[in-house]
């Protein structure tokens, strides 16, 4: 197959105070195989070479599983390709001649940085909340064994815990909400007897925190779960609301 | 205590069940309305009892008005504190490739089932109210299925009932499963209530379009 001449339409801001705006950009000769960070390299290479400022986007492993790499491409989180990140997305998902639009993932509580590098810190403020358990890890760890727990439960914490916090769930969200990633910190400790300890409050804090962030409310539309690139299941939304509603329950 | 109040997940919460009131209650709606096609002299029975029932005109009357408020009231609020969360919105926002377009819409379908109330009230409800308080006649336990079939003469009514209850049934779609989501229920018994709701969703509204046709079609002849 021949390679493609695209153009893109990517969000230029300068910095978090500045006004942004869409800008057009030309590429060619853009493999399929490549990645799409990897054809956003070309273009920067481009830029550099005529001087100008190269598109600002965060990145990091580049093999799908740090969550850094973000971009709102086509009016969906990490473009159109399922249970992929930004860096696992191939150009051979677009068409010689396509337009490309390129945005910055949008939530009040990710703000703008610089062009499509957004602050998911409130992320972090979330987990800080209540996303840990409390071990003493002074050396006498206990054998992971040692503590009896049924397949499916840890099968399904694992499958909430391979959460990336990429952010996907909230640029998705036609509310901007963080369930599914709140869902899915709550869900892998709630599943397993080390998260019980601290449950009650953990939910609670989380939650609050949540809201305190500025994400939207879940209209259980699960735009989230189409997108998450880790396929995180609604189930852990309805899991933390359940966590929820008992723990305000028992105070 | 106020941060249950506050909290986004209490409110999905009071949206839940308010609406799952409100399911409940069409069911219940329905079951009289379809006595008009069916046995009208059932149907001037059971309104007769609607409204002149102590128990129904002076507390489940009001529980119900509280219901709808409740419901909309909070829909509008998060609506508002939703689109709040994302300040600038996106140039391209490929919305149908994720989500349905009911889950999507919900208040757009939610406001026109509520203006729908408006018109709904002002031609049964303050109806009833003037005539039993207001003008004080007298009981009339036959009077219920004439002024039912006279309202659905003129076209225009019966057209924006139809529109109406295909809104909602647009509403109850997405609004009837997503509401046991919301309370935590999502387990062995999903494809279930997926099923159920969904069935209800258009079976309920379907048949309130078929009692508006039929009334239309049918005019009372003097």
């Amino acid at each position: 197959m021949s390679n493609m001449n695209l153009t893109l339409k990517i969000w230029r801001q300068k910095d978090s105070k500045s006004k942004g705006k869409m800008v057009d950009y030309k590429v060619s000769d853009i493999s399929e195989h490549m990645s799409f960070l990897e054809m956003m390299d070309v273009l920067n290479e481009q830029l550099i070479n005529k001087g100008e400022d190269p598109v600002a986007f965060d990145h990091d492993c580049r093999e799908g599983i740090c969550g850094m790499c973000s971009m709102f491409i086509n009016g969906e989180a990490h473009g159109p390709d399922r249970g992929v990140t930004t860096c696992q997305l191939h150009m051979r998902m677009f068409k010689d001649g396509d337009t490309i639009t390129i945005e910055p993932f949008r939530a009040k509580a990710f703000p703008v940085m610089k062009d499509l590098v957004v602050d998911r810190s409130s992320f972090d403020r979330i987990q800080h909340a209540g996303g840990y358990i409390s071990v003493n890890t002074s050396g006498n760890t206990q054998d992971a064994n040692a503590l009896p727990i049924a397949k499916e439960a840890a099968d399904k914490a694992m499958d909430a815990a391979t959460c990336i916090g990429c952010g996907a769930c909230v640029a998705t969200c036609k509310n901007a909400s963080a369930m599914l990633f709140v869902g899915a910190k709550v869900s892998q400790y709630a599943l397993l007897p080390q998260g019980q300890v601290e449950a009650t409050e953990r939910v609670q804090n989380m939650v609050k925190q949540m809201d305190l962030e500025g994400f939207g409310n879940c209209t259980n539309t699960g735009a989230c779960e189409v997108e998450c690139p880790k396929g995180i299941s609604l189930e852990t939304i309805a899991r933390m609301n359940r966590e929820y509603l008992t723990a305000s329950i028992k105070g | 205590m106020s941060g249950l109040i506050k909290s986004s997940i209490a409110r999905k919460v009071v949206m839940a069940l308010s609406g799952l009131f409100l399911v409940f209650f069409l069911a219940q709606h329905f079951t009289i309305n379809i006595t008009s096609v069916i046995a009208p002299d059932t149907f001037n029975e059971w309104s007769h009892f609607m409204g002149y029932n102590g128990l129904v005109q002076f507390v489940l009357q009001p529980i119900l008005i509280a219901g709808v408020i409740v419901h909309f009231v909070m829909g509008i609020a998060l609506e508002i504190k939703n689109n709040n969360a994302r300040a600038i919105k996106y140039n391209k926002y490929n919305g149908s490739a994720n989500a349905s377009w009911m889950s999507r819409n919900m208040i757009i379908t939610g406001l026109v089932v509520l203006a729908f109330l408006g018109l709904h009230f002002y031609d049964f409800w303050v109806h009833e109210m003037s005539y039993k308080y207001i003008a004080g006649n007298p009981e009339d336990p036959t009077r219920y299925y004439e002024e039912t079939v006279e309202k659905f003469e003129p076209f225009w009514r019966t057209v924006i009932y139809v529109i109406s209850f295909v809104l909602l049934a647009l509403h109850l779609w997405h609004g009837f499963a997503s509401s046991f989501q919301s309370m935590g229920v999502n387990n062995k018994y999903k494809s279930a209530i997926q099923t159920f709701t969904k069935v209800y969703a258009i079976v309920i509204p379907l048949g309130f379009i078929f009692i508006a046709l039929y009334h239309h079609l049918n005019p009372i002849t003097h």
